[in-house]
């Protein structure tokens, strides 16, 4: 498991790359990867292309990451979703807080 | 000395050798590298000594008359218990097999005669840093092995707390109530409560906490507190939902939250009310059909919206008696292969599809787990609850604490609920507790608040709503029933309810007579009393029972306003 952030060019938007299991065991890296940015962005994306598994807790985590971007304000988008990752947010009716694409 | 490394603390070293010359050179040698030294001239004086003063180091002869070294290191090593006392064999012998034989009876090392100091005070180095290894090794393991139990006992006190509260309501009382659930640790993250209404309607929650173990225990308590104190004072789901909604975004951090499925059953009206927040699918299965109607998450789990933007929607399906309803904790749905492939919901439709003993389908679901898996997580949670007759309105004791020293018996009050507060607020447990507050009627709060509830929401629902009842007639009028409720609930801006009570004494207890009235058109209450009772019908249940439950029941006004009364016997 490994988590690779990084800002755009002009430094408005953070991306968050999870790479294999996204669940407990990430939530420390996680944190740290959008906790570590004096600069807040405007928009935060979570790539999900290579993440092969997702538990609640991993739900937990894109809850403090909204929350930290400015709860009901903040934009957060979901990219790049496999099909099993689709039905655990919308079984959660995730879609309703994250811009699920 | 100088080439000598520095000696860390001084140790205390039990020497056993036969020979007296050998003895004073080694003494000799071990003294002036700052060590207490012991001596012993055979085996046996070797293992007295050691049993006596418990050296920290032995330098062991091995042939020696009465016990040899072999035999006196075995001893030693058997006094010393878990502790590392090393023992260095002093030896001449030169064979492999010899030298060997010094470290199978549990020597750590050995020395070559003749002696060499800087090699001797080398080793009593070496082996004394391994002691000490050991030593702070198991200091380490003691202090875990402390600690782990004060945790253990710590869970054992806070699950038999949590065992009363999770587990207080109808859950293993209730004959038409199968569940399985298997344990996580000590605690499980998914919680399954159950209780009855004062109606005789059963409310039963499951649900799934992110996490296991204390942290899910400690959110669980708080929502099962509310689910039994607000069932048993008869409010209803949006109610409960909104409250344990609330508690919990309150009580708990941003990353924690509760997956629930949240369901009224009710006997008497044949309906399931749902709602159904982040768990999977469950299922209403109509037996006579053998159709399976799935109860779709809606909504986001508990605790993560604020009370303003909180969804309490329900949805309701028409059920008849025998029917079913089923749900489950995603652990079922999740459960892996070897190639971490999901069990997933088609699986469990196959399953569904191959069921034909509907009381062994918790087997058969268990025993597909097993055969996808090879095991049984241990995280799994199923309930399926039955729509069975019978379910008597009990009075519901343990609410009321009060002595009964000031009981009201001769006042009357009247309210009038309009458009805005009908939206939203539920009077009737409200109305309940203050209809309680006489002591004679509390043999009866059961048949009360079913005729309360059933007149209050005909008065709503056919009075201000103006919805037909006869929609119902099959299970599609009876969704579309429901939707057309919440439709003209959410544009209601005019209208009424008015509940007047009065309550007067009489000469054998006292009397309760409750008028409720309507802004509603009224109905021509002849015909549809006329209408046979046809018990395959979905409508028209709630006058029967008012007119079984309560001693006279008149309309007036056009069937605008209904009037019923209790009476009670004065208590001994």
């Amino acid at each position: 498991m490994s988590v690779v952030s990084e800002v755009s060019l002009d430094g408005t938007k953070l991306t968050i790359a999870i790479k294999g299991r996204f669940d407990f065991g990430s939530h420390q890296i996680f944190r740290e990867a959008y906790e570590r940015f004096y600069k807040v962005p405007d928009v935060y994306v979570v790539d999900l292309k290579e993440t092969t598994y997702m538990d609640s807790s991993a739900l937990g985590m894109l809850l403090l990451l909204r929350d930290h971007a400015g709860g009901d304000d903040a934009e957060v988008q979901v990219i790049n979703i496999s099909s099993d990752v689709r039905k655990i947010l919308a079984i959660s009716n995730f879609d309703k807080l994250f811009d699920i694409n | 000395m100088s080439a000598l490394a520095p000696v860390l603390e001084p140790l205390t070293v039990l020497i056993a050798e036969d020979s007296a010359t050998d003895l004073l050179l080694l003494s000799t040698i071990i003294r002036r590298q700052g060590h207490h030294v012991l001596t012993a001239s055979n085996g046996v004086e070797a293992v007295d000594l050691f049993a006596r003063e418990r050296p920290q180091l032995v330098l062991m002869d091995a042939l020696m008359p009465v016990m040899d070294g072999f035999e006196a290191a075995r001893r030693i090593k058997q006094l010393a218990g878990e502790a590392l006392v090393p023992i260095i064999f002093l030896t001449s012998l030169r064979q492999s097999e010899a030298l060997a034989e010094c470290l199978d009876a549990g020597g750590d090392d050995f020395l070559p005669k003749p002696y060499n100091p800087l090699i001797l005070a080398a080793k009593i180095n070496a082996m004394d840093r391994l002691r000490r290894l050991q030593a702070t090794v198991l200091q380490q393991r003691d202090l875990i092995a402390k600690h782990h139990d004060y945790l253990l006992h710590e869970q054992r006190v806070a699950k038999a707390v949590f065992d009363k509260v999770a587990h207080s309501g109808c859950i293993n009382a209730a004959p038409n109530i199968r569940y399985l659930q298997s344990p996580y640790a000590l605690f499980n993250g998914d919680l399954l409560l159950a209780a009855y209404t004062p109606a005789g309607d059963m409310h039963v929650l499951l649900g799934d906490f992110t996490g296991h173990g204390l942290p899910a225990a400690v959110g669980a308590m708080p929502l099962a507190e509310v689910f039994y104190g607000m069932t048993a004072k008869g409010y209803g789901l949006t109610q409960i939902l909104r409250e344990m909604n609330a508690k919990l975004k309150r009580i708990l951090p941003v990353d924690m939250f509760c997956c629930a499925a949240l369901l009224c059953l009710s006997t008497q009206r044949r309906v399931v009310e749902v709602w159904n927040g982040g768990m999977p699918d469950g299922y209403v299965h109509e037996v006579a059909t053998g159709k399976r109607t799935p109860l779709v998450s809606r909504h986001l789990p508990l605790g993560v919206l604020s009370a303003q933007a909180f969804e309490d929607r329900t949805e309701v399906w028409p059920m008849a008696l025998g029917d079913r309803v089923f749900l489950l904790s995603d652990g079922v749905l999740d459960t892996a292969d070897a190639n971490e492939q999901l069990f997933g919901a088609e699986r469990l439709q196959q399953v569904f599809a191959a069921n034909r003993e509907p009381d062994c389908l918790f087997e058969d679901i268990e025993q597909a787990l097993a055969a996808f898996c090879g095991e049984v997580r241990d995280d799994v949670s199923m309930v399926e609850i039955t729509l069975q007759a019978g379910q008597s309105m009990r009075a519901t004791g343990p609410l009321y604490a009060d002595s009964g020293q000031s009981c009201p018996l001769d006042w009357s009050v009247g309210f009038e609920f309009r458009a805005e507060t009908l939206k939203r607020y539920n009077p009737l447990p409200y109305l309940l507790q203050l209809l309680l507050e006489i002591h004679g009627l509390r043999e009866q709060s059961g048949a009360l608040y079913s005729v309360m509830a059933e007149l209050y929401s005909n008065a709503l629902e056919h009075g201000v709503l103006g919805l037909d009842s006869r929609l119902k007639r099959d299970a599609e009028g009876f969704a579309q029933y429901y939707r057309e409720r919440n439709e003209r609930l959410m544009r209601l801006n005019s209208g009424y309810v008015r509940v007047q009570v009065q309550v007067a004494p009489t000469v054998t207890g006292g009397r309760m007579s409750l008028r409720i009235e309507d802004s509603g058109p009224g109905f021509d209450v002849e015909q549809v009393l006329a209408r046979p009772l046809d018990v395959d019908r979905l409508s028209g249940r709630g006058l029967s029972l008012v007119r079984q439950l309560s001693s006279d029941v008149r309309w007036s006004d056009g069937g605008r306003s209904v009037c019923v009364e209790f009476c009670w016997e004065a208590l001994a």
